[in-house]
């Protein structure tokens, strides 16, 4: 009987390691993967396209749901290509709320990037040692906005509302005892700004125990050190960005190089890889996380001692407060036209991108005059990154596939938009 | 920041001569036309020559220029019939001639010399449209120019491998076109008799909550907006 070495293989879209719903065809021989080719498409909710048919305000919360582990970064390009189209000014409170956000976005994406990361290849306590932190990130989200994931806060002109002076906190139940509801309020007693610092505080140390886990650890670098490596020129030529491009040794962050908002008066660094491989992008990524924590740790004093108006004044773009409606006829006007209508933005066309979690986040906007925009185009990081997954895996093993789409932290949200 | 830009403007007006034509941008960004035949050979250049260097193809997008400027509801007359039905649906009438429908917009991003650049291309007329690919230039697109020929079905000379790559396997059409509607043509749903999923035109009726309406602002007049020339009409 002759021997067939070659066969096809179905990788998904059920499966875990897929990390949402990817379908791989994989060609084998034996066990080492000869083509790759990803089937997408399978989230597409044409988020463009229904995005066309709405005022521009009510497109926001289809942002959080295109890279839902990032959700703010991804409102933060959209607010910011309108108002490059508009031209207007966001008050400086409300940049820095943006940038702190901004960062507690990038640690919630990268603490779920590693724990699943982790899981994938095997060090299953990872997953549960990052959830712990996550779930403080995500009170913060709720705290601000009133949910944990799909935001909404960033609004052209600023963020909805000024941060809370109280924290939500945990209500008694049947399933707690009043000492484990105390243990869990205890920080919460606060405003928000309060605990956010108690949480940059303990952070570092948090980062450590990962670092513990897993930066020395044996197996987790036989599963990753020499897997998956780009050349710095490749990745260019790849598109790649983010994480993926400094881990090849490549210093570009646009929080640094073309920095928005108020990135350049703060203080931080940007870690680097050198050699492109799966083990040093999760080094770049572990980095950032301190990074995040340190820019979180500015932000929080800043805003601390300088109050003032988050959104801005025009009310042909920002709806007037609602109690001020209640007595002023223009303000009624203003709101009546705001919610019915929405703005008109000038024609013409924008690109802003921000420097997301997973890498160059950026909006596309063409706008003819109208309430709604002519044309989005969300520049989703994940989308290159995964069209790059044949090259990175062609000769590995099979479950080193497992591993480079871990290491790209593929979300389908964004890639399917 | 605008001076750098004019700078850059001027050089690549310099270099590339009458191939690429400035367009205006509010947005501090820059942004030229070329024509479709010296596309890839454009591309190369400013892929290569180290006074560019655009190393990255950040992003490719197709858009559908159809309805471009058309409002969906005009206030000169009432409606009898109500809020939504006073909405005319698009396509009835093309601002557009044919020749200017598609375009396939390239931004472009240069690391070395941290600059952006986006260029647009209009396609070659016809059905469908037709562009060179520029694959052999920068990877990246590959995916970006499946993507571009699902949504708008616009076909790139050259690919490798132009497969549909969003939508469903089987789909028929481009959803992203402008007459292709919202709510799209077919619906599926289990069919436990055939013990398969069907395939059925769709029951819903397309309706617009938000009538698509362009406002004369002149908060946006350039006249207004320079404070210079606003002075000298005030005085």
């Amino acid at each position: 009987m002759a021997e067939i070495r070659s066969y096809t293989m179905n990788f998904g879209p059920q499966h875990p390691a897929a990390h949402g719903v990817l379908r791989l065809v994989l060609e084998m021989d034996g066990e080492v993967v000869q083509k790759a080719d990803p089937h997408i498409g399978l989230l597409h909710r044409a988020t463009e396209k229904l995005a066309e048919s709405k005022p521009f305000n009510q497109s926001i919360g289809y942002m959080d749901r295109l890279d839902y582990v990032s959700m703010m970064c991804n409102e933060h390009a959209y607010v910011m290509a309108i108002e490059k189209l508009l031209g207007v000014q966001v008050p400086e409170r409300a940049q820095y709320i943006r940038v702190m956000f901004d960062e507690i976005t990038r640690i919630l994406n990268h603490l779920m990037w590693l724990g699943a990361h982790g899981l994938d290849i095997g060090a299953m306590t990872m997953f549960l040692y990052c959830f712990r932190e996550r779930e403080d990130l995500m009170d913060c989200y709720e705290a601000v906005s009133g949910t944990r994931m799909h935001a909404t806060y960033y609004r052209p002109g600023g963020v909805y509302r000024d941060l809370p002076d109280s924290m939500p906190k945990y209500q008694p139940s049947r399933f707690r005892s009043q000492k484990d509801i105390d243990r869990l309020n205890e920080k919460r007693s606060g405003s928000l700004l309060d605990f956010i610092d108690d949480f940059t505080a303990r952070f570092p140390a948090c980062v450590d125990e990962y670092e513990t886990l897993l930066t020395d650890n044996r197996i987790w670098k036989q599963r990753t050190v020499n897997i998956g490596v780009v050349s710095p020129e490749r990745a260019l030529n790849l598109g790649f960005t983010g994480p993926m491009l400094r881990g090849s040794g490549l210093a570009w962050d646009l929080r640094k190089k073309q920095a928005y908002e108020v990135y350049d008066r703060l203080d931080f660094d940007i870690p680097v890889g050198t050699n492109g491989d799966c083990y040093d992008r999760y080094l770049v990524r572990v980095e950032e996380m301190r990074q995040s924590n340190r820019i979180i740790k500015q932000c929080v004093d800043w805003l601390r001692s300088n109050p003032g108006p988050v959104m801005m004044g025009d009310h042909k773009v920002v709806p007037p407060a609602r109690e001020e409606m209640k007595g002023d006829m223009e303000s009624l006007i203003h709101h009546f036209k705001l919610f019915t209508e929405g703005y008109c933005v000038p024609d013409g066309e924008a690109y802003a991108a921000v420097e997301a979690p997973k890498g160059e986040f950026g909006i596309y906007l063409v706008s003819d005059g109208a309430n709604k925009p002519y044309r989005l185009k969300c520049r989703a990081p994940g989308f290159p990154h995964l069209a790059a997954l044949e090259e990175m895996v062609s000769g590995h093993m099979l479950a080193d596939v497992v591993a480079v789409i871990g290491t790209a932290d593929i979300v389908f949200g964004e890639i399917d938009r | 920041m605008s001076e750098q830009l004019e700078q850059q403007a001027s050089a690549l007006a310099a270099r590339f001569g009458d191939t690429l034509l400035r367009v205006e941008s509010r947005c501090g960004e820059l942004t030229f036309e070329l024509p479709s035949q010296s596309l890839v050979t454009t591309c190369r250049a400013l892929r290569d020559e180290p006074e560019w260097r655009y190393e990255q193809l950040i992003d490719l997008t197709g858009v559908d220029y159809l309805d471009y400027g058309r409002v969906e509801w005009n206030t000169q007359s009432a409606t009898s019939g109500g809020f939504s039905r006073g909405v005319s649906r698009a396509n009835d009438a093309r601002l557009h001639t044919e020749e200017r429908r598609f375009a396939v917009v390239y931004h472009l991003l240069s690391v070395g010399h941290n600059r952006r650049l986006r260029l647009r291309c209009w396609c070659e007329p016809g059905e469908p449209p037709l562009l060179d690919s520029v694959v052999e230039v920068w990877k990246a697109a590959d995916w970006y120019e499946r993507e571009a020929f699902d949504l708008f079905g616009i076909l790139f000379r050259g690919h490798p491998d132009l497969r549909r790559i969003l939508t469903d396997y089987g789909f028929v059409g481009h959803p992203f076109r402008k007459d292709f509607p919202l709510i799209g043509n077919v619906e599926v749903r289990y069919d436990a008799e055939k013990g398969r999923v069907v395939y059925e035109p769709v029951a819903i009726e397309p309706r617009t909550l938000v009538p698509r309406v362009i406002r004369e602002d002149n908060r946006y007049e350039a006249a207004l907006k320079d404070p210079a020339r606003k002075d000298a009409g005030h005085g």
